[in-house]
């Protein structure tokens, strides 16, 4: 119990706080950007424009088929060859966001699938133009059913951001390793209180969730 | 590209099959562990539901990458010496499972209470209506999820390559390192991914419409 006293000083809480923060700035960043990319994507595919979607289509596929990883190095090892040189959070942001992009793209894809063709339909009948029905009709409804499939996106965000590791972003798995480095017997401390703080916000997250869903169920 | 591929071609093909390898062993053994957990989310034993939503509940929540260097670091230096390849494996086995047991809890969950209420009455065992009448049918259910966590797997397992597990993006790092041409060598260590993940990814998209209207 001593040690874990010891590794839990002040000092080191607060350079994991640290490291924290960037975990969650990085992590907010990418979830604004990717939810918007992703509905738009996910739009562009359930409309079917000629060619344009079938391409989109194909892009999303191969992103969601690639491991995060390799998009992680594409874009900070790979991109510099190109003449794009990226410091570790924009390289992490970038690859965080294309890569949940393509995934909320098929969530949206395929709440808007879920509700049923009658409501376009009868939209349509009654007057509305495709778009009045498409954002007044389908979409809040296909809303609700996409929340809790991406809020659980939005979780693997977070938890994948500890890969940004390999690259040396100072977030909150990195500056464990750091400090553990320094002493090995932090080792287990240090794994206890990431195991924490990750916990604590992404089962908020998902308790937040449940509860919006239940609300806003029909 | 194609130097790279030919002077670099036994490196790839063996990391292909670590990569491959280590995949199968995480969906054997998630899946066992993995069913396992939804027995227990879904049993009646009070206490015995507890452990299984405990289980499941904290390791969805916290990083693969946080689970695989706990066997990486800190089992080696308590418990027994373990190597890369053992750690990553072993790591993305038990974060896998506890996306398989909620897979496998909502497809069982799916099957309506009176099939086994039905089960019951006509005096099968709890054990017995589970494999014969709700197993049977929670499967077609849980099929195309489970795939899709597969692929997931194989994806999640280039982890490996923070616990020199010589897998795919491990060696890709290596030979990046050595050609000094990134762009290309990850490029196609991608396509090495793709070769596995994009079949099944539409192989699951149909099963998911050919079941969904049966």
């Amino acid at each position: 119990m001593n040690t874990f006293a010891q590794a839990l000083s002040w000092i080191n809480v607060r350079y994991l706080l640290e490291g924290f923060m960037v975990t969650l700035e990085v992590s907010a960043a990418s979830i604004v950007i990717s939810f918007i990319l992703g509905t738009i994507l996910g739009i562009i595919r359930y409309v079917k424009i000629k060619w344009v979607s079938a391409i989109v289509g194909f892009i999303i596929d191969i992103i969601r088929n690639l491991p995060l990883l390799l998009l992680l190095f594409f874009v900070y090892f790979g991109l510099p060859e190109m003449g794009v040189r990226l410091n570790a959070v924009s390289a992490t942001i970038i690859a965080l966001s294309i890569f949940e992009a393509a995934m909320i793209a098929e969530i949206v894809r395929s709440g808007i699938n879920a509700v049923s063709k009658g409501q376009m339909e009868a939209a349509r009948a009654n007057g509305m133009t495709y778009t009045q029905a498409m954002v007044h009709i389908i979409l809040p409804q296909a809303l609700r059913k996409m929340i809790p499939p991406i809020v659980s996106q939005f979780i693997s965000l977070i938890k994948d951001t500890s890969l940004a590791t390999i690259i040396l972003l100072p977030e909150v798995t990195f500056n464990a390793q750091l400090i553990y480095g320094q002493n090995v017997n932090y080792m287990i401390p240090m794994y206890v209180a990431l195991a924490v703080l990750y916990f604590v916000v992404n089962y908020l997250l998902s308790l937040a969730s449940r509860m919006l869903a239940k609300r806003l169920a029909i | 590209m194609l130097s790279i591929v030919s002077s670099n071609w036994g490196t790839l093909v063996s990391a292909f099959l670590v990569t491959l390898e280590c995949s199968i062993l995480g969906l054997i053994g998630s899946c066992v562990l993995g069913t396992a957990f939804a027995l227990m989310e879904i049993s009646p034993i009070k206490w015995v539901n507890a452990i299984g939503r405990i289980y499941v509940e904290v390791v969805r929540n916290i990083p693969l990458l946080v689970i695989t260097m706990i066997f990486y670091v800190v089992i080696p230096k308590y418990v027994l010496p373990i190597s890369g390849f053992a750690a990553g494996t072993i790591g993305l086995t038990i974060y896998t499972s506890a996306f398989i047991a909620e897979t496998v809890r909502a497809g069982i969950e799916a099957i309506s209470t009176g099939q086994m209420e039905g089960a019951r009455s006509v005096g099968l065992t709890y054990f017995q209506a589970m494999t014969h009448i709700i197993f049977p049918q929670a499967i077609k259910v849980t099929i195309p999820p489970l795939g899709n966590q597969f692929i997931n797997l194989v994806k999640n397992s280039s982890v490996l390559a923070f616990v020199s597990g010589f897998d795919l993006m491990y060696q890709g790092k290596l030979i990046a390192a050595a050609t000094l041409d990134t762009f290309q060598t990850y490029f196609i260590v991608g396509i090495f991914y793709l070769i596995i993940t994009m079949p099944l990814s539409y192989l699951m998209r149909y099963l998911e419409k050919r079941w969904q209207t049966a």
